[in-house]
């Protein structure tokens, strides 16, 4: 099939790559781009390992074409870190244990960083409704919802 | 996982997007919010040819009142109704719904528009849609026309859009004073369809009674289903508990659940008795003007 | 307890945040999926829509055709090596690829090879496959009928679909028992199959480099070395020899047994990069994962519980039933086909008890043993926590009071029971007493008694298990013969470093803190000081792997074992630095010093040092020892859990108002990630308990095939877990530690149907089989005539 180009912003930086309509975003950061913090957990859309922000917003990578995200930005768990300095809800999750495989981790963190733009004091409840396209199985998500509160704290006292 | 190649199209208008319908015939599928359709082709369960991106057509995306209306454009994703706040105000009863479907991420890209287009009797803003007395507007080479809600799903996946014509506005009376609205969803768990689901949208008379009651069930039948025996047993009414709970009974009985792996028939329609009399019950409440 | 060393020593107690951590926050771990090697093929597996069924003819041409499809493999190309059947962990055989027949829906039947991915799914597609279905056996008891067809027809001389017989106990003292007790309860209970569905699926990359003569392979497993010799053993007839067969285990994103097995999509692809001398990548996606990879449970029990009108309970008689699948490939110790079932008289101080297991024959993927369930254990405690409600509401006891009544008392341990296990110690008293008290059970009691009286349904259930792991002493386990040691490598640098390597192979359960913890504990390195590594079997000591809650009672103790054997040369090196006797120092955490004179003192990093530098003359240089820990017993963590459940009579929904456990795993090296393994069990315990299940529809088709309909739990269904700890230390583990991973999810799903089965028992509800859907309780309701 003809490749189509595309020119996607990635964590900051231009990317310019001819690909197959066909080709998932979510295969175009890990394959293309060897980004390769972005995971694939399903095929049904159902445990958002694969969440990544598009145009400020988070979505599901695996449910996107590459081409969709032409002309446009997009940010993924590499881009979360800043000038060697991580990110207040990488900091959350590493004081807090809220992870431990790690496979389900950058999803958890890109949806966290969506949430918490427009979100600066959750409630319990709100943060389990914004994860609940994130599926983990080995926190149980007590540490995960604690990791939230722990970087919205951090947000609010201005170390974002 | 890995979906069929295709040819992409990414038009800029809204003509463009129809005259690729046009040209490109049954084999193209437009893609909005995606969210249904990639998984499918994912799945290889569709494998369109082409695939027509409305999302780079601009002034698609809006949900504004204007004229007596709530008009919800192509492109507004399910996330908005959470957050607008006109709908909050006027219309909580799609807020309800937007916060049911599917999970946080998937609303980030999912239309509301594309939840009715899809035609599945699953999705939740058509029962909604059902009870508001909606009104779709669809663009084809013809231009635009308007489609009562109640005429918009005939069959199983099917609704009543031509082939060439594109699902481009959803328009939604404003409630008069009086009115209250909820929608209810029993699902296993986040992120699932309905096992059922209950739209109620009432508004009363200066008296108390009720003036107009619209009810729509989600995923029991083969097509979204308008209660109307329900509806026209509550019109006139006052709303006690045991009138409610009638009507309840009477939306059961219209109800056409089938066995699943969600449940039982039986259940089903068990759960739309038991969810339209917590809906209307919600319903009345806001109508009074509570939460 | 207080912790022995300092926080900047970072031993045992210590929360200690993970080491681990920083690269997987970064998004910069290193799992199967994100190996890249130049050169790199895709292998993509073409799957029966047929339970049963002959092959009659396979047609490539199409898939040839396609460019970048560079080879189709079936199983008469592996017929060709011998390499179409393979033994499984259980000594039993399975399949590669066919060569006649395909017997579970879902299996592998030929192999794409294929440039890219996209391409190898082009590719499966595209192969054409003939099938001549064949009668399809799903009912385990149809199986066992005398005219079922019989399944395994590659074994000659069988005759049916009986796999083996098991069974352990006094059986005459207990229907001794039986025919005298004042009370007998009996139920069935069937523990459906479930899948553990890590988020990470399973794959590999192989890679045969054919100058070496070596083989590489990365690989989603959490037991490296025994995957090294069984493709030794294998395959030593095409050429590969153990010392040129590296498998590397990196990060694993979860694994709680699905990543113990060896499955034919591993052994294609090293097959395929063997013949190619190309690396070969297979990730398996997720439904491939769901419907073909190893399950767990799928037990038919009937149970059996005696005892007398005081609530003293005497015997427990259990008869099961095991759907295997298509062959036993649990990956269960040889000698115990039913694993560790035989706890299964719980916390309880049984007289007598007897227990038998038949294994069965199905069409359906094999396995038994992979969800975080330690060997079969969470069927027996769910079986004796059960009965013991059972027995207790039959009494109208109170099911805590029936409980501490039966438990075994403190002063029994160590306690042989009526199954043989000797215990090693516990408070089981202590535990619940304890849970009680943190949930505030009396007062639930009485709203509970008030709310019934308003028709409104409400359920307090009671989980008191032993958990039995560590798996384990020489004398009892192995597996295909290696026995269950495990091992640690630890090597001190001249400058106060420390690598430590393991057996082991952690899939999130923090090992690289863990270790270094013990490590701290034991030599007062600070644990920032200490790298540990599991996992490449060219460098890591020979171990079992890590499952069945084994790291921390055996390698853990093979830890201590080697950093005492290295503290008595550094005491002897300390010695000779400070020219005093052995016996005149004293040692505090990380430093030895002489008696009465404290400033005459030797760091344990300028001991490291002076290993290199300034030995003893005779003594060898370095500083290092490695221990192959074979344990004395297996140790028995326990707890009690207690679950609040309100139940909508309307909708039949099940809503977990509270939850708490309270778990002993004796002493505790990170209170911490404990306490993280506490969260994720018990919410693998909920998923089973009213969410997951597989099942079968008469032809062998899946229904729950994919997470649109197998239901993992989100963080809304997840209650707030409430957790705290009683610390019983293990007398016979160096450290006194006892290994926590499963316990929560061994334990969980007991307590939660004794809550909903406690909220409904006087609507006439003796039990409820998992998981506990909504359209179940709806059922019960109305058939008890309460309407919502």
């Amino acid at each position: 099939m003809a490749k189509v180009p595309i020119t996607v912003n990635v964590n900051g930086a231009e990317h310019h790559e001819e690909i197959e309509p066909r080709l998932l975003l979510v295969h175009f950061l890990r394959e293309t781009l060897r980004l390769t913090g972005t995971h694939i957990g399903c095929d049904t859309s159902h445990c958002g390992a694969c969440t990544v922000i598009m145009d400020g917003k988070p979505i599901k990578s695996c449910t996107a074409f590459a081409v969709q995200a032409d002309g446009r930005s997009v940010m993924t768990v590499e881009g979360l870190e800043q000038d060697g300095k991580l990110h207040p809800l990488q900091d959350g999750f590493f004081q807090e244990h809220g992870l431990q495989c790690g496979f389900c981790t950058p999803g958890m963190l890109m949806t966290g960083y969506a949430f918490l733009q427009s979100n600066t004091d959750p409630t319990e409840d709100e943060i389990r409704h914004a994860i609940s396209g994130n599926l983990c199985r080995c926190t149980g998500y007590v540490n995960i919802v604690k990791a939230y509160q722990h970087a919205a704290q951090k947000m609010r006292e201005g170390g974002a | 996982m890995i979906p069929r190649s295709f040819e992409y199209y990414s038009p800029h208008t809204l003509d463009e997007a129809v005259a690729l319908l046009q040209k490109l015939g049954p084999d193209a599928k437009l893609l909005s919010g995606g969210q249904s359709l990639i998984p499918m082709m994912k799945l290889r369960l569709l494998s369109p040819e082409y695939i027509v991106d409305i999302n780079r057509i601009p002034n698609l995306d809006y949900i504004t009142e204007s004229d007596g209306h709530l008009k919800i454009g192509a492109l507004a994703r399910e996330h908005e109704l959470e957050s607008s706040e006109v709908v909050k105000q006027k219309f909580p009863i799609l807020a309800d719904t937007a916060k049911v479907i599917a999970d946080p991420l998937v609303r980030s890209q999912a239309t509301i528009c594309g939840n009715l287009a899809h035609g599945d009797p699953a999705n939740d803003h058509p029962a909604t849609m059902l009870a508001l007395g909606a009104t779709v507007v669809a663009t084809g080479p013809k231009g635009q026309r308007e489609i009562g809600i109640e005429d918009f799903f005939p069959g199983l996946f099917t609704t009543a859009l031509e082939p060439e014509e594109i699902l481009t506005e959803i328009r939604v009376p404003t409630p008069p004073p009086r009115s209250g609205g909820a929608y209810l969803k029993l699902e296993r768990k986040v992120g699932d369809f309905a096992t059922a689901g209950v739209a109620v949208q009432i508004t009363l008379d200066e008296a108390g009674a009720c003036k107009r009651a619209g009810i729509g069930l989600t995923n029991v039948g083969m097509t979204p289903i308008k209660a109307k025996q329900a509806e026209s047993f509550l019109t006139g009414k006052q709303l006690d508990d045991a009138v409610m709970q009638q009507a309840a009974e009477l939306a059961a009985s219209e109800s056409q659940p089938m066995d699943d792996i969600r449940g039982s028939a039986d259940y089903k329609r068990d759960l739309v008795r038991v969810l339209t009399a917590r809906a209307l019950t919600t319903a009345l409440n806001r109508a009074k003007g509570g939460a | 307890m207080a912790p022995k060393t300092s926080p900047e020593i970072g031993g045992m107690g210590h929360s200690v945040k993970r080491k681990e951590d920083p690269r997987f926050l970064r998004g910069l771990g290193n799992y199967v999926d994100d190996v890249n090697l130049p050169g790199m093929l895709y292998l993509d597996i073409v799957r029966s829509p047929y339970a049963h069924a002959t092959i009659k003819n396979i047609d490539i041409s199409k898939a040839m055709a396609i460019p970048g499809v560079l080879a189709v493999i079936t199983g008469k190309d592996l017929e060709k090596y011998n390499l179409h059947w393979m033994p499984t962990l259980m000594s039993d055989t399975q399949m590669v690829l066919p060569v006649d027949k395909v017997m579970y829906q879902a299996q592998e039947v030929a192999a794409v090879l294929a440039t890219d991915r996209y391409i190898a799914a082009d590719g499966v597609e595209a192969v054409e496959i003939d099938y001549d279905p064949l009668p399809v056996v799903v009912d385990p008891k149809k199986a066992l009928l005398p005219d079922a067809p019989v399944l395994r027809t590659d074994k000659k001389d069988k005759k049916d679909n009986h796999i083996w017989h098991w069974e352990w106990g006094n059986r005459e003292a207990t229907d001794q028992l039986f025919n005298e007790a004042e009370v007998t309860v009996k139920e069935d209970i069937y523990i459906p199959r479930i899948h553990v569905s890590s988020i990470e699926t399973c794959g590999c990359v192989a890679h045969f480099d054919k100058v070496k003569g070596k083989l590489t392979v990365w690989m989603t497993t959490q037991a490296p070395h025994a995957i090294r010799t069984v493709f030794a053993l294998v395959a030593g007839h095409v050429g590969l020899s153990e010392e040129r067969i590296q498998i590397i285990s990196p990060d694993i994103g979860g694994g709680f047994g699905g990543k113990v097995p060896v499955y034919p999509g591993y052994v294609i692809a090293v097959a395929a990069s063997v013949l190619t001398g190309k690396p070969v990548k297979w990730i398996e996606d997720r439904m491939e994962n769901l419907q073909a990879d190893s399950f767990a449970r799928d037990y038919h029990i009937t149970a059996e519980l005696a005892g007398k009108k005081d609530g003293q309970l005497t015997a427990i008689r259990i008869k099961t039933i095991a759907d295997h699948g298509y062959t036993d490939a649990a990956a269960n110790p040889s000698k115990f086909p039913a694993g560790l079932f035989h706890v299964c008289t719980g916390s309880y101080d049984l007289k007598a008890a007897h227990v038998e297991v038949d294994g069965v024959y199905t069409n359906k993927p094999p396995g038994g043993i992979a969800y975080r369930c330690s060997f079969r254990v969470t069927e027996a405690v769910h079986t004796i926590e059960r009965m013991a409600d059972v027995m207790a509401h039959e009494l109208g006891m109170d099911p805590a009071e029936f409980r501490m009544k039966n438990f075994i008392k403190p002063e029994q341990f160590p306690y042989k029971s009526a199954l043989d296990w000797e215990y090693d110690s516990g408070n089981y008293a202590a535990a619940l007493q304890l849970a009680m008290d943190r949930i505030g059970y009396s007062e639930l009691r009485k709203e509970q008694a008030e709310k019934r009286a308003r028709g409104e349904l409400m359920g307090i259930g009671i989980s008191s298990f032993t958990e039995i792991v560590g798996a384990g002493p020489s004398k009892h386990f192995d597996i295909l013969g290696i026995k269950m040691f495990d091992s640690a490598e630890i090597r001190v640098h001249p400058t106060g470093k420390v690598i430590a390597r393991f057996g082991t192979k952690s899939q999130g359960q923090g090992h690289e803190t863990t270790y270094a913890q013990i490590v701290a504990e034991e030599l007062g390195f600070p644990v920032d000081s200490v790298l540990v590594e599991e996992g490449d079997t060219d460098t890591a000591p020979y171990g079992l792997g890590t499952y069945a809650s084994r790291s921390t009672p055996v390698a853990g103790a093979a830890c201590a074992i080697a950093c005492r054997k290295i503290k008595d040369k550094a005491r002897k090196i300390a010695a000779y630095l400070l020219e005093a006797h052995e016996d005149d120092l004293e040692w505090e955490p990380g430093k030895f010093f002489v008696k009465g004179s404290p400033d005459r003192a030797k760091t344990i990093q300028e001991i490291s040092l002076a290993a290199y530098t300034n030995h003893p003359p005779g003594m060898e240089a370095g500083l290092e020892a490695v221990n192959y820990y074979d344990p004395p017993n297996l140790t028995y963590p326990f707890g009690s859990y207690i679950c609040v459940v309100d139940i909508d009579k309307g909708t039949g929904e099940v809503k977990v108002r509270r939850f708490v456990a309270v778990d002993d795993c004796g002493n505790i090296i990170n209170p911490m990630i404990v306490e993280g393994q506490i969260h994720g069990g018990l919410t693998m315990g909920l998923g089973p308990a009213l969410y997951e299940e597989i099942q079968y529809d008469e032809s062998g088709n899946i229904l729950q095939g994919s997470f649109m309909n197998y239901l993992l739990p989100t963080a809304v269904e997840t209650p707030k877990w409430e957790t705290d700890k009683t610390v019983t230390p293990s007398p016979h583990h160096p450290l006194g530690a006892k290994g926590v991973g499963e316990s929560a999810t061994v334990g969980a799903p007991a307590a939660i149907v004794n809550a909903v089965v406690d909220a409904l028992w006087h609507l006439g509800v003796r039990h409820i089989d998992i998981p506990i859907t909504s359209a179940k309780v709806w059922k019960l309701l109305r058939e008890a005539g309460v309407k919502g």
